[in-house]
């Protein structure tokens, strides 16, 4: 098969390489220092191990606790906070959509074209997304005091910088084709938007929207552990009273609503899109 | 047939259905915004109270920096060992769940596994974890690590199926075991995306690191939380600042990363 006269010239008996002498170097180093890294933490690191090896009972032990689940706690607190969780979720998406909005058309540089602009809002939306929604909680709860005002606007504004960073980058993917077209019959900047990007940007925009709400039903059932209201609240007080039956019933809850959050996001990504 | 004759077209009117839609969400957030006790004096009040607060934030105090850095070096401890035990657990089950390699045996209770970690906030898990192993950085790292695995788990199993067959074949032809399979027909066509899903996860673990600290699993999250409870608020803006600025960096670096091993220079 392999003609001797081939392999004999010398552009055959090259050694190929997949990577570069370069190439190698920097990902054996990237390598090294990743072990490193990881040897460093590991060796380094406050913990004390004999805990780990007691881990497995300690769970028995609270599996143990939990077990005849404490069912008519819910009807009687569960649901008014699962309700309460539902709201600051949505009310919170709706608010972060209305404060992405502007940001995001701030932030793309084909409708927005000034540096300082888009860097302004790009570092917002940065700010915004860098600090976690549980933090965002505890500030709002010195603001606001406790309850589920700060919880909505803790939401709103972790979820700003999510939506406004999407929506900007869907805005600057827009083809320029309509809008040079709008532009060429006298369109102003608002009806641009209105009538060249919004359409396009339209099905990412309900997209990432439903993405956010699902992220915030599984947030906000835990901002009231800073005390921002919803089930963190209740999960809360039953932990500081040692109520792992009604621990359970929570977790359960959250469970139950993730598994049909899933759904019926899965129905409407599948309609809109 | 004159122009004038023909009514005016509008043509980016609405549907009935979009307006609706729209009027339905309007009414949820009255009856929400009610629901939740929300009212302007209250707002207004809080407004006022923001006001103050902002004006004990300014400025950020660095001066406690011994704490800020012990804090940080702790969480940046619980992100690495959380990314890396997450991603490195996270890989076999990924290929145990994914339908195109394997028989619904093993993918429905790796699929179970990757969506139990999912369905739980780290917040929440952290707090189950504390229950078991105890305050500090060990229950952080154990609650990160499930995240991790139900993230990276999830991408990465989505990533494989998502592969073409025909190299796979190609491998199985010769006679190759699974794990050859894996190592020459799997792997090179997922890498790229499995760095940018670890990448990822670590920069995320980092800023959830902060978050599971609040209820006492290690981490600047707890020295976060204490300085509030202080009132330290200056000292609170300068954690912050910090957090961001990390976050940012971390950001550059997942970048340079990505492009070292993906092999784009």
């Amino acid at each position: 098969m392999v003609s001797h006269e081939l392999t004999a010239t010398p552009l055959m008996s090259r050694v190929w390489q997949r990577h570069t002498l370069a190439q190698k170097l920097s990902r054996l180093s990237l390598w090294l220092l990743i072990g490193v890294a990881v040897l460093l933490s590991l060796s380094s690191i406050s913990v004390i191990w004999e805990f780990l090896w007691d881990a497995p009972e300690q769970m028995a032990d609270m599996g143990s606790r939990m077990w005849p689940l404490d069912f008519p706690y819910y009807p009687a607190t569960v649901h008014a906070a699962l309700l309460e969780t539902f709201h600051i979720a949505t009310l919170g998406t709706l608010f972060s959509m209305v404060l992405a909005l502007p940001l995001a058309i701030l932030a793309a540089h084909n409708i927005t074209p000034h540096a300082g602009l888009n860097l302004f809002a790009k570092t917002m939306l940065v700010a915004s997304r860098s600090v976690n929604s549980l933090v965002w909680a505890l500030l709002f709860v010195a603001v606001f005091g406790p309850g589920p005002l700060a919880g909505t606007v803790a939401i709103a504004c972790r979820s700003v910088g999510f939506v406004g960073k999407l929506l900007g980058e869907a805005l600057e993917e827009v083809p320029r084709g309509s809008i040079e077209a709008l532009k060429a019959a006298g369109a102003t900047q608002g009806s641009q938007i209105l009538y060249g990007y919004w359409p396009a940007v339209k099905p990412a925009f309900w997209s990432i929207m439903l993405l956010r709400w699902d992220i915030n039903v599984r947030e906000s059932s835990v901002l009231g552990l800073v005390g921002a209201g919803g089930l963190g609240m209740a999960m809360n007080a039953a932990i500081d009273l040692f109520q792992w039956d009604r621990v359970a019933v929570i977790l359960l809850t959250i469970f139950a609503v993730v598994v049909i959050g899933e759904v019926v996001i899965t129905y409407f990504r599948r309609k809109l899109i | 047939m004159s122009s004038a004759s023909i009514p005016a077209a509008r043509p980016f009117e609405s549907s009935l259905g979009a307006k609706l839609l729209a009027l339905f969400i309007l009414a949820y957030a009255c009856y929400a915004l009610g629901q939740l006790d929300f009212s302007w004096p209250r707002f207004v009040k809080g407004i006022d109270n923001g006001a103050r607060f902002l004006d004990r934030m300014f400025p950020p105090s660095f001066k406690n920096w011994d704490q800020l850095l012990t804090g940080f070096i702790e969480s940046m401890q619980i992100a690495v060992l959380a990314t890396f035990f997450g991603v490195l657990i996270s890989l076999p089950i990924a290929i145990l769940g994914a339908r195109n390699l394997m028989p619904s045996w093993a993918t429905w209770p790796a699929r179970l596994i990757v969506t139990l970690c999912r369905a739980f906030n780290p917040v929440i898990v952290a707090i189950i974890f504390i229950k078991a192993v105890g305050f500090g950085a060990l229950a952080g790292v154990l609650a990160l690590v499930m995240g991790s695995i139900g993230f990276v788990g999830k991408l990465f199993m989505e990533a494989i199926e998502e592969i073409s067959m025909k190299q796979i074949e190609a491998i199985r032809a010769t006679g190759a075991p699974f794990a050859s399979v894996v190592a020459f027909g799997v792997l090179p066509q997922v890498m790229g995306r499995l760095v940018g899903f670890c990448t990822y996860q670590l920069d995320a673990n980092l800023r959830n690191s902060t978050m599971v600290g609040i209820v006492g699993a290690g981490g600047i999250g707890g020295t976060l939380f204490a300085a509030f409870q202080r009132f330290e608020y200056d000292f609170v803006l300068a954690i912050l600042i910090t957090i961001i600025a990390v976050v940012l960096l971390g950001e550059l670096l997942a970048n340079y990363v990505k492009r070292i091993f993906n092999g784009e220079s």
